[in-house]
């Protein structure tokens, strides 16, 4: 790969806390524009190396080099060309959605925060909330400015440290679709997930964190390739629960539109 | 430029929380209905007007209050990682912390003023001029953000909202054992000492003083060195503690 086609480059990164080591040399690459997931159980390390890769935290060996610029020595030009989602949703309760996000286009120095906000509220389906306290929305709704939120400015490379976790299900399709839409305009997405069918819906590449090493990277097709191949069976398929969850609320919308 | 955007964002915080005043301001008038009207009578004091002997401490018991809110604010930053939303984005690190230390100057302001207010109603009359009166303004702001300092040490080591504002019922409790209700030297030997060696007795006096028009000798000096002393050693601390855990 070419250096301008490298996001994120990291090599023997390692951290530790106190006596508790949570990274013993992770090393791994993510392709300019590609979609990469890092999938882990809980607790392995995988918001210590967001927290690290966004400057937020000092490793202690090890490179990290993001956007061509190491984390450690230009902090400040790693901030200029990323975002952040963390883990939990990071929005101001007591501002309005709208607010939200024009203090974050003014904290970016943009020309026209109002109309920067306009612009995501609707393209986030957040047009009439806009002018709600957060404190009124759903858990779905929060995520979604949150992500909002991250996407002012447009960053050229953006971190999602487990989008999902706690959404229903119609809140994690929703979060998917966006994702693979901004992945659609170039911009890099560095995602975090316990969820394997997440890795599976999005990621161009995943990578598994384990006991503070990766110990796979690479894309899916490969991944199957690893396991023994198919075997045909014949067996009657029972709907998911979230198949019929989704079948019966979405029956359920269109009745409802049809009596508008 | 960005401490204005956060400096916004507060105001909004302020304005949107009236009740938060309320609830500050609510147990000082208590404080002070009951010193005044229940008790006032049976304390003697050499002065006609027990409201203006009481109005300096409970300024400093409605200000450690509203204090208590600043590391709940702060706990609930850094508990929904509104602090590394801005720590990851291209502005000073210090801007998502002074702006919350701006909140407390302007909230306590706000609620300091509602406390006066009240006391007028009461009855509290002062003949002292602007500058005195901007002389108590400098003292309760210095004293402000020496308590705040502290609020930002307990509010981003809690791990609770409990804990958050725990600190905040020890300050509470100074002016009780303050000349701020009752002059020291009816007090037992060892309280005494206490009472009239810890800040609360010092900016008192010094207060009472400047809104009596009365001389405030060397009460305000020491009452400065109080002030700047806390906020200095609090703020290294504090400072600390941000760029720890934050």
């Amino acid at each position: 790969m070419l250096p301008n086609e490298i996001a994120i480059s990291v090599q023997g990164l390692k951290k530790s806390y106190k006596n508790v080591t949570v990274l013993e040399g992770v090393g791994f690459e993510v392709k300019t524009g590609s979609i990469f997931a890092l999938l882990g159980s809980n607790g392995t390390g995988k918001t210590t190396i967001v927290k690290i890769l966004t400057t937020l935290l000092k490793h202690d060996s090890g490179t990290a080099v993001v956007n061509g610029f190491d984390v450690a020595a230009k902090p400040d030009s790693v901030r200029q060309s990323i975002s952040l989602t963390g883990q939990f949703a990071a929005v101001d309760e007591i501002l309005t959605g709208r607010e939200n996000l024009i203090m974050i286009a003014r904290l970016r120095h943009l020309d026209n925060p109002r109309q920067v906000a306009d612009d995501l509220l609707k393209r986030f389906g957040l047009t009439d909330a806009a002018d709600r306290r957060v404190s009124t929305y759903s858990g779905g709704m929060r995520r979604r400015l949150d992500i909002a939120m991250s996407l002012v400015g447009e960053s050229q490379l953006i971190f999602l440290d487990e989008p999902t976790t706690g959404l229903d299900p119609e809140g994690r399709i929703e979060v998917w679709k966006m994702v693979k839409e901004l992945a659609g305009s170039g911009t890099t997405v560095f995602l975090t997930t316990q969820y394997l069918d997440e890795a599976e819906q999005l990621a161009d590449r995943i990578a598994i964190l384990h006991k503070g090493r990766i110990i796979v990277n690479d894309t899916l097709a490969e991944l199957k390739k690893l396991f023994p191949p198919a075997k045909v069976e014949y067996i009657e398929k029972q709907p998911t629960l979230e198949e019929i969850f989704l079948a019966i609320v979405g029956k359920k919308e269109e009745k409802d539109n049809g009596n508008d | 430029m960005d401490m204005g955007v956060m400096f916004g964002r507060s105001m909004r915080h302020i304005f949107r929380s009236v009740d938060t005043i309320m609830t500050v301001t609510i147990s000082p008038v208590a404080i002070m209905l009951l010193f005044v009207f229940v008790l006032g009578g049976a304390i003697q004091i050499a002065t006609d007007n027990y409201v203006n002997y009481l109005l300096p401490g409970i300024m400093l018991m409605t200000i450690a209050n509203g204090i208590g809110y600043v590391s709940y604010r702060l706990l609930l930053d850094k508990q929904r990682g509104i602090f590394e939303r801005f720590h990851s984005m291209p502005i000073a690190r210090s801007a998502a912390l002074w702006g919350h230390v701006l909140v407390s100057l302007v909230s306590n302001a706000i609620s300091v003023t509602v406390i006066i207010l009240i006391a007028f109603l009461m009855g509290f009359r002062s003949p002292a001029g602007v500058l005195p009166w901007l002389a108590v303004v400098g003292i309760l702001g210095l004293f402000t953000l020496a308590l705040t300092w502290i609020a930002v040490i307990a509010g981003l080591s809690a791990k609770s909202a409990d804990s958050a504002g725990a600190f905040a019922f020890v300050i509470h409790l100074l002016p009780f054992i303050s000349s701020a209700f009752v002059p020291t030297n009816t007090m037992p030997k060892a309280v005494r000492v206490f009472a009239e060696n810890q800040p609360v007795t010092s900016i008192v006096n010094a207060i009472r003083a400047l809104l009596n028009d009365q001389p405030v000798g060397s009460d305000i000096w020491v009452a400065l060195a109080w002030c700047v002393g806390i906020m200095l050693v609090a703020y290294v601390f504090a400072m600390r503690v941000y760029k720890k855990r934050v």
